[in-house]
């Protein structure tokens, strides 16, 4: 049975980045809020202590704090003509879970989207000439312009180190040429860069290229927030993605948020508290709060006068399938707008080996590295390349574990004497240079449900249907050969180049920028929330996270969700509450 | 001053062990200006794999070894399977959670699949391990008139190989996925830190140079290419830290 529940302001379904983001926001405008988590409680000193927190097994090949697959999964199949099976266990991307969400294991790149890339559609049309049928590319809705001071806030939250390149219009030089323009620096220096960014660095010189330092969620000093919360300086110790900082160094909802919304009295959060659905007003007209069950199996019904979907965009999707919110897509009709133009990122690499030279990969940290924009966006003229978008190529240098990271050269084994030599031999001599590629929307890529398998609850699982598209193919075509090109200049003794090629596989990690699903948009006919997330069916419900993206970007989506959940917050703060209703008339 | 009844005792007592064995366990409610929650000894230590429980039968741990030491042989380069003693850590992770597949989605119903979607096996890995061991003892007993153990070191690496590139084929069970498992868990074995069982004395961190889970390397950023000398330390210490 049910159980009612004294109503709230405001209920923020899960806790990660951008539910940390709005509860801050709205406790501080005197709202009640309330946040529900699936998850456990986590904090530094318990969770992530650098007693342990260093242990690969764990945190990355036992998924110590992933989703757990047994609990909810989905299905997976490359296209409609396939069956989906579930994907057992997690390979391609890692969902994270309890408090914090994958803001506990991210690496810390922190990029802003491109201005062209928020006006994908219009801005490639105008050049380029219509885009081909079934490429479903939208635009967001909402500017660079009108983000700009969201991105700039979202970084002095993190304290994010880099180096400007376009100050309010002025080329800064050693910064990204190609950047929109900022109205400030960012609030710490770039990080110190290792041997191996140094040689990307003169390599991409050399060819005429604009390397600069990647924006890092890993700290280059001491900092302190503008909510008066302390980071500490990065340790450069190589467990940043898939394991927890333990030493304050990693801008993440522990390190720059909770600490002070904990201290608010109109603050609650609820752990181990999985929503179920969102709930519908009688009239039909709003949402009237969400169905959750705890731990113990018993299930809730809490009220709230505004919901907020702050899950993993995959969760996000789900949830709206589930309480039958909004229409869901239909890929042979391309009508519908639920689950519709989901994207991933392709990637490639080309990996240096040394001879000489000793790269010590352990010696990094997740955002250390060195980064060319030349590619990226609409940064090049794509004429006669049968493509748009782009990618950022970079000079990570993030760790060495060693289950993980122990590259060797083309034609060896992948086990016995041979590989284990190649193995010893290139450990610590090895660099790689990686393609950050877009992903652009398709008619054929979307999330809706399974008809056969279900979660603990009953419930049908997410099902998803991708495949890479002849624009992302083309794409990684022609960006990956740049890579090995200046790979190549790096003076290493060898370069492998690691192609995509084939279909998406599910199994191997590449990475875990899931988007689309809920996508934003100027027209209710082909998004599901309007400018300011807020849902074209519910005013009272609003959507946070890469699930907004119409098709995703050649670059992490943090900095891009960050700034999106500011927005979208302030929107609420300053429009919806004086009157409550539609910020858009469809 | 009061002194505790029997009762009051037993409820302490169950209450502090029930927070020990589940700390995640229940719903709680955070917040409402109560600051950043802490107690003491609630610190997420490892647990997972590193008691000394076994799942493997004597026999079936034997081939388990034997199949180790091809995949990473001991030789004249330095230490494999055998000395980093990587059949203990399988043997641990098939006795635990991962052996049973309690993390992992394990409903049905069971498909084929194609290869880009990953396990699909009904078996949990340490149920998948028993019948691909069965299986191939039965192999081996068939083309050799012999277990896998006493083959020579040439005609094992035959038989992997025929398991790798799906020459042979197993009744009930999938050779490949087996193999591809077996590889991966014990790579795992080989590098993980010595408190799964594995990585003996963190001999394979040794033989790489990988200087384990230290945790501030900012004085040695500037290493201009040069090696940085540094023994492994892990999770447990290093040699020396217990010992005068």
């Amino acid at each position: 049975m049910t159980k009612q529940l004294p109503g709230v302001d405001i209920v923020l379904v899960g806790f990660g980045w951008t539910g940390a983001i709005y509860a801050e926001k709205l406790t501080a405008a005197g709202l009640n809020v309330l946040a529900l988590e699936r998850g456990p409680w986590r904090d530094t000193p318990n969770d992530f202590a650098t007693t342990f927190a260093q242990d690969e097994l764990r945190y990355y090949w036992r998924h110590g704090m992933f989703q757990e697959a047994s609990q909810a999964t989905l299905t997976f199949r490359n296209n409609s003509a396939q069956t989906a099976l579930p994907m057992r266990h997690w390979g391609s991307f890692l969902p994270g879970n309890g408090v914090g969400g994958a803001g506990v294991h991210w690496n810390g790149q922190t990029y802003r989207f491109l201005p062209s890339d928020f006006v994908a559609r219009t801005h490639n049309e105008e050049r380029y000439g219509p885009l081909p049928e079934h490429v479903t590319v939208q635009d967001y809705g909402v500017t660079y312009d009108e983000l700009e001071p969201h991105f700039d806030f979202f970084e002095k939250i993190c304290g994010i180190c880099g180096q400007a390149g376009n100050l309010n219009g002025e080329t800064v030089e050693g910064g990204n040429p190609f950047e929109g323009p900022r109205s400030d620096n960012y609030p710490n220096p770039p990080m110190q860069m290792t041997f191996s960014q140094d040689r990307f660095a003169s390599a991409a010189r050399e060819l005429g290229l604009n390397p600069f330092p990647v924006p890092s969620a890993n700290m280059s000093r001491a900092y302190v927030n503008p909510l008066g919360l302390q980071l500490a300086p990065c340790t450069y110790c190589g467990f940043c993605e898939k394991h927890g900082c333990g030493n304050y160094s990693k801008s993440s909802p522990q390190t720059t948020i909770i600490p002070v919304l904990m201290q608010r009295p109109n603050f609650a959060l609820r752990t181990n508290s999985e929503v179920l659905s969102v709930e519908k007003a009688a009239d039909g007209s709003r949402a009237s709060g969400v169905t959750y069950i705890d731990a113990n199996g018993d299930t809730f019904f809490q009220p709230a006068e505004v919901v907020v979907l702050c899950a993993y965009p995959l969760e996000n999707t789900r949830l709206l399938l589930l309480s039958q919110i909004g229409e869901p897509y239909d890929p042979q009709s391309g009508d519908g707008v639920v689950g519709k133009n989901y994207c991933y990122q392709v990637m490639s690499s080309a990996t240096v080996f040394y001879d000489e030279e000793f790269t010590n990969g352990f010696v990094g940290a997740g955002a250390l590295g060195m980064v060319i924009d030349d590619y990226n966006g609409d940064n090049f003229d794509h004429s006669g390349l049968g493509f748009i978008g782009g990618g950022y190529i970079a000079c990570h240098t993030t760790n060495a574990r060693p289950i993980e990271s122990h590259p060797v050269p083309d034609n060896v084994p992948s086990w016995g004497s041979r590989w284990k030599k190649a193995v010893r031999e290139n450990f610590l001599k090895t660099t790689s240079v990686g393609v950050h590629g877009a992903s652009m929307a398709h008619r054929s890529n979307y999330l809706d449900l399974d008809p056969t398998y279900t979660d603990t609850h009953g419930r049908p699982l997410l099902r998803m249907t991708y495949d890479f598209t002849l624009n992302d193919r083309r794409l990684t075509q022609h960006l990956t050969p740049i890579a090995q090109q200046i790979a190549n200049g790096m003076g290493g003794r060898e370069v492998k180049v690691n192609i995509r090629r084939g279909s998406y596989d599910s199994v191997p990690y590449q990475t875990t920028h899931n988007t689309g699903g809920t996508i934003m948009g100027a027209d209710p006919r082909t998004s599901v929330v309007n400018r300011y997330c807020q849902s074209w069916d519910f005013p009272n419900l609003f959507v946070a996270g890469a699930g907004l993206f119409p098709q995703n970007a050649g670059y992490n989506p943090t900095g891009t969700v960050g700034a999106l959940a500011y927005w979208s917050v302030d929107a609420i703060v300053n429009q919806y509450l004086r009157q409550p209703g539609p910020l858009v008339q469809p | 001053m009061h002194s505790l009844t029997r009762r009051h005792v037993m409820r302490l007592m169950l209450l502090g062990g029930t927070a020990l064995a589940v700390p995640h366990a229940f719903a709680k409610e955070f917040g409402r200006g109560a600051g950043v929650p802490w107690a003491p000894s609630r610190g997420e230590i490892p647990y997972y794999g590193t008691s000394s429980d076994r799942f493997f039968t004597p026999e079936e741990r034997e081939t388990v070894a034997a199949i180790c030491a091809r995949l990473i042989p001991s030789d004249e380069d330095g230490p494999g399977a055998t000395e980093a003693d990587v059949v203990t850590f399988i043997d641990r992770q098939m006795a635990g959670f991962y052996g049973r597949g309690q993390h992992w989605y394990m409903k049905g119903p069971y498909g084929q699949g194609t290869a880009t979607q990953g396990y699909q096996s009904e078996h949990p890995p340490a149920i998948l391990y028993r019948s691909a061991l069965a299986e191939l003892e039965t192999y081996c007993a068939s083309q050799h008139e012999a277990r896998f153990v006493d083959l020579s070191e040439d005609q094992q690496d035959t038989v992997l190989t025929g398991l790798d590139e799906e020459e042979i084929q197993f009744e009930g069970v999938s050779a490949k996925v087996f193999f591809d498992l077996l590889l991966k868990n014990a790579i795992e074995g080989f590098f993980a830190d010595p408190i799964y069982g594995g990585n003996r004395d963190m001999i394979a961190w040794r033989y790489v140079g990988f200087p384990g889970t230290r945790y501030d390397y900012r004085d040695f950023v500037n290493h201009h290419g040069k090696a940085i000398p540094l023994e492994p330390v892990s999770l447990m210490g290093r040699p020396g830290w217990d010992r005068p």
